[in-house]
């Protein structure tokens, strides 16, 4: 079961891909990016007991922490920024 | 004082339960950084009740969490359901809330429960209401409802 | 008592990844940003919860166990504050909610 929800995790990061390709807002794309990243963190938490090397675990958690942290920075360059443009743009 | 304790404790557990290594050299390191970032958080004036609210851990914290997480699994049902019966039973809502809430802790543990549970995100807190997008009007309902409110302002208690 | 211990992991595995996946057909096929936010919403609250302890039971008593708790706790914080701002955000930057209902009171 382990292999089935690594292929899981797998398909739903493309589909997060899918929708940051397709937008069509900014906001759309942030909220994609972000779903990646929560999906990797699981996705190295499973894949170091489908390997047998569970010292992933510690890359996961450290990837868990630059994902939260870049999903913040980036919305607050957005937040007052990109007003006028009515969050079309990009 | 006992926040000092508090947050010395906690950085010490964290390492200890990161590290895996309990060798001489390496605890001596770890009790050392550990000295040295209270020595900086207690320099930024961040040790105090709002950084970590012990006041507020006790039992009834404990069976909220438990209720919460029941209301977390009521609302990823209905949330998965509409994902597979598609647009048409959606209703989304935008509605505003007022928290009965008093202290800024309870209002931010009632935004927080309110965006953890699928379905409701808040989106905008001002004073005391809070602005919440929900995906059905019923969710909206529901909170209108007060249960959620009403337990939170509980759990505050007054000291 | 281990075969019933490794049911549950398996058990708690599969419900993961089908909740998984249905948060990711969410996001694709909702009409508008808030409602997919939703969507996401669902991937990370009760299905990294049930692929995480479906590991716990996989690993069993050790550091490994603290470290899967901690990572378990570290997305229960930080979603909700994730998912908050990116709402913030897109409030702020004037993105109309589709199908807008205003209910006015209480």
């Amino acid at each position: 079961m382990l292999a089935g929800t690594a292929i899981a995790l797998l398909v739903v990061m493309a589909m997060a891909l899918i929708r940051a390709l397709l937008g069509p807002t900014i906001y759309d794309r942030i909220l994609a990016v972000n779903l990646f990243g929560t999906k990797t963190v699981l996705l190295i938490a499973v894949a170091g007991f489908l390997f047998g090397r569970p010292d992933f675990l510690d890359i996961a958690l450290t990837y868990a922490l630059i994902n939260f942290i870049s999903v913040i920075g980036v919305l607050r360059f957005f937040e007052y920024s990109n007003a006028q443009t009515d969050g079309k743009g990009a | 004082m006992r926040y000092t304790v508090s947050i010395f404790t906690l950085l010490i557990l964290f390492w200890l339960g990161n590290s895996g290594h309990y060798s001489t050299l390496l605890l001596a390191m770890g009790f050392l950084s550990t000295g040295f970032v209270v020595a900086v958080v207690r320099r930024m004036n961040v040790v105090d009740h709002e950084s970590q609210p012990l006041h507020m851990l006790t039992w009834k914290l404990l069976s909220y969490y438990g209720w919460l997480f029941v209301q977390i699994l009521r609302s990823n049902v209905d949330v998965v359901y509409r994902i597979w019966r598609g647009n048409d039973v959606l209703s989304p809502t935008v509605a505003s809330l007022t928290m009965m809430q008093e202290s800024d802790i309870g209002k931010v543990i009632f935004a927080n429960s309110i965006t953890l549970t699928p379905g409701t995100v808040a989106m905008d807190l001002e004073n005391n209401r809070v602005l919440i997008h929900a995906l059905t009007r019923n969710s909206i309902d529901e909170l209108q409802g007060g249960d959620m409110n009403r337990r939170v302002a509980q759990l505050e208690g007054r000291n | 008592m281990d075969i019933l211990l490794s049911l549950v992991s398996q058990f708690c595995l599969a419900l993961g990844a089908f909740l998984i996946f249905s948060g990711g057909v969410g996001v694709l096929r909702f009409p508008d940003f808030y409602t997919r936010m939703h969507a996401a919403g669902v991937t990370e609250t009760l299905a990294a919860g049930l692929i995480l302890v479906g590991l716990m039971i996989l690993a069993g008593w050790s550091l490994v166990l603290f470290k899967l708790v901690l990572i378990l706790l570290f997305i229960m914080i930080t979603s909700p504050t994730a998912s908050h701002a990116l709402a913030k955000s897109a409030l702020h930057g004037k993105l109309e909610p589709f199908r807008q209902v205003k209910q006015e009171g209480e």
